[in-house]
């Protein structure tokens, strides 16, 4: 791995309290990411993938400082994010910036696209109003956009345009780190290809390390160089996208990727369905956290929990299935199907 | 400083955006013209009102009718000139209205802003007031505050503020409490924006509407109560006010002479002051919350003089921005 490490999440773990019912009733907590290590290497992009509310919206936000993290630690160039100083921590987060997801919510629709792009350097300050303006025809040209637009509400545009508007946002302070929150997700599908190739190429200009947030895993598959595949707040398997593509082990993974729509008529998959839903996070299972729907759960993956363990160069997984039980443990029954 | 200097100019800015869509709506334009009579009569009162009111030496004019010199006659009892004292009394109904409105929107605004944006213990401590305030009864309340602290009308301005920005404050936070998680709001954080920032130059405008808008029906509410004040004999003893003409009336004998139209002039000026501002407000909110049209009129005013229908406008219009069908930017 010649590539120096721009972030690095060390057993992050994000736990939301949940108010009780009552007000002396027992404190419940969601944990929304729980124990998660993550290495991303600069100038990639790093894709993050699981369906609804395993936490990968959560994850990302603890990259970048949204939400803090209640244990573990986040290294972004080699600065423990979360103990910095407020001033410092507003410093390096110049450098890191987000896409949202949703087009709509994300530009204020009282500001016109000056106010808006121009937001970024007018807090940071020391540059004129010249100067800000050059930059932010620079960008609207950058991203698709031309000079007449400068003054126009978000109200004016389709939701590509304004996706486009709040990319042009998010790279106004040059970050190295762009954090993409399904960016494309809430777009029509003809749109969708228009804003990734944009990302893309920005990308090669501006030499982002980007990370990748979507359940869309055609996308991830053809733009991302590392991904984690999260449930329920755990990283089910990591490494190289060739190689959970490729070869994908995990029995979530191969249900997911069995669900992407393919139009290879000569080789049907054969489609995985998965039983039940995703579990409550408020009381996680202990084992692994999969095991209530997977199709070869055993005894054992009820109370262990899988660690993620290299398989393959650059391919981790977490699956006693795939990593099978020591022998005293398959002596003592845990290897045995779990019938439920 | 400097940005709640720009937060100020973008409040007035959206100020007279208000009164642009006010003068093209047929039925504000209506509001708008009375309002703008009833200040320049407040302005220019020396100069319009044809007699002194406050003399009340014109032994030999006492009771007289209507006439060209008198256009509303003049009193029983000290022979003020009538029509004089009406134009006087503007000052005080628009002044107490207006000053009242802006303070308990500016009071409303702050304490809901502050509850909403900085949450955690300063919210549960707003909102414990405002459930101790909401349950006094204010008319009493200010009977026996006037009586203690002197009849002035600094004093009805300071109550009625301290104790009435509750509601507004209620709606303003859980307005706020919906902006706070706006996209818009996180990406300004990610910017290094700091709260003073966000608070001035997101959270605000975008409570702006509801604050005009509440400053206007909440205006038209104080200028009837300052009124039934006055009328009480609870008012400023030296000023001229309607209420104290009508209270003037009746103790004069306006009835027992048949003189009517010492009654029905003040009468009229409570009249055309709150039903213009009242006017304003609710087509302000016709414009705001297209949804609201369908509702009468008639019951929208029976509401607002008990109080619930701000709050009903407030919660649907928050409504309508969490689905976005606000009529934002026309």
């Amino acid at each position: 791995m010649s590539k120096p490490i721009i972030l690095s999440m060390k057993n992050v773990s994000v736990h939301f309290p949940v108010k009780g019912a009552l007000p002396f009733s027992k404190k419940r907590v969601v944990s929304a990411v729980s124990d998660v290590s993550v290495d991303i290497f600069q100038g990639e992009t790093f894709g993050i993938v699981g369906e609804s509310g395993c936490g990968k919206s959560t994850l990302a936000n603890a990259m970048i400082g949204l939400v803090r993290p209640t244990s573990g630690e986040v290294l972004f160039k080699g600065n423990k994010l979360y103990s910095l100083s407020p001033q410092e921590f507003k410093e390096i987060r110049r450098d890191m910036q987000m896409i949202f997801q949703d087009p709509f919510s994300s530009l204020n629709p009282r500001f016109n696209v000056y106010q808006i792009i121009s937001e970024p350097m007018k807090i940071r300050g020391g540059a004129s109003v010249d100067e800000m303006k050059k930059r932010v025809i620079e960008l609207l040209e950058l991203v698709g956009l031309s000079e007449k637009d400068l003054y126009r509400y978000p109200s004016d545009f389709s939701g590509g345009q304004r996706q486009r508007i709040g990319i042009a946002r998010a790279i106004i302070l040059n970050p190295d780190f762009l954090v993409c929150d399904e960016p494309v997700s809430a777009l029509d599908v003809s749109v969708h290809a228009q804003i990734l190739n944009l990302l893309m190429e920005l990308q090669e200009k501006l030499k982002m390390t980007y990370v990748f947030i979507s359940h869309n895993l055609a996308v991830v598959k053809s733009i991302c160089d590392h991904m984690v595949v999260m449930y329920l707040g755990n990283v089910m398997e990591s490494g190289s996208t060739k190689a959970i593509y490729q070869h994908p082990l995990h029995p979530y993974t191969n249900a997911l990727l069995s669900a992407v729509l393919d139009v290879d008529l000569d080789n049907k998959k054969e489609r995985i369905l998965l039983q039940g839903d995703i579990p409550s996070p408020i009381n996680p299972p202990r084992g692994c956290r999969f095991y209530q729907r997977c199709p070869y759960a055993m005894k054992g993956c009820v109370d262990k929990k899988p660690a993620l363990i290299e398989i393959e160069p650059e391919h981790f997984v977490a699956c006693h299935y795939i990593n099978p039980f020591a022998q005293e443990e398959i002596n003592a029954g845990l290897a045995k199907p779990l019938n439920l | 400083m400097k940005s709640f200097m720009n937060g100020l100019k973008e409040m007035l800015s959206g100020i007279w955006g208000f009164i642009r869509k006010l003068w093209r709506h047929p039925k504000g334009r209506i509001g708008l013209i009375i309002v703008i009579l009833l200040v320049v009569c407040a302005l220019f009162a020396p100069w319009i009102a044809p007699y002194d009111p406050y003399d009340v030496t014109q032994r030999a004019q006492k009771g007289l009718s209507p006439s060209f010199q008198h256009l509303l006659g003049t009193t029983i009892t000290t022979g003020q000139d009538i029509f004089s004292m009406l134009i006087y009394g503007t000052r005080v109904s628009l002044t107490i209205g207006v000053v009242t409105g802006v303070s308990l929107a500016f009071l409303g605004a702050l304490m809901g802003i502050c509850a909403g944006y900085i949450g955690g213990f300063a919210d549960t401590l707003i909102m414990r007031i405002v459930d101790v305030l909401l349950v006094i009864p204010t008319l009493p309340l200010t009977i026996v505050l006037t009586n203690l602290f002197g009849r002035s009308y600094l004093m009805i301005i300071l109550i009625f503020t301290l104790f009435g920005w509750t509601g507004l404050a209620r709606v303003i936070r859980s307005l706020v409490l919906v902006l706070k998680n706006a996209n818009y709001v996180k990406a300004a954080e990610l910017a290094g924006a700091s709260r003073w920032h966000i608070m001035m130059k997101h959270i605000l405008p975008g409570t702006s509407h509801l604050l005009i808008m509440s400053t206007a029906l909440t205006s038209a509410g104080i200028m009837v109560a300052e009124a039934g004040l006055s009328f009480l004999g609870l008012g400023d003893p030296t000023a001229i006010s309607w209420g104290k003409m009508l209270a003037e009336a009746q103790s004069g004998g306006a009835l027992l002479f048949g003189h009517w139209w010492w009654i029905i002039a003040p009468g009229i000026g409570i009249f055309l002051a709150v039903f213009s501002f009242m006017r304003i407000g609710l087509v302000m909110e016709e414009v705001f919350n297209p949804k609201m049209k369908q509702s009468s009129n008639i019951y929208k005013l029976f509401k607002n003089l008990n109080n619930t229908y701000i709050e009903e406008v407030f919660s649907s219009m928050s409504e309508a921005q969490i689905l976005g069908v606000g009529g934002e930017q026309s």
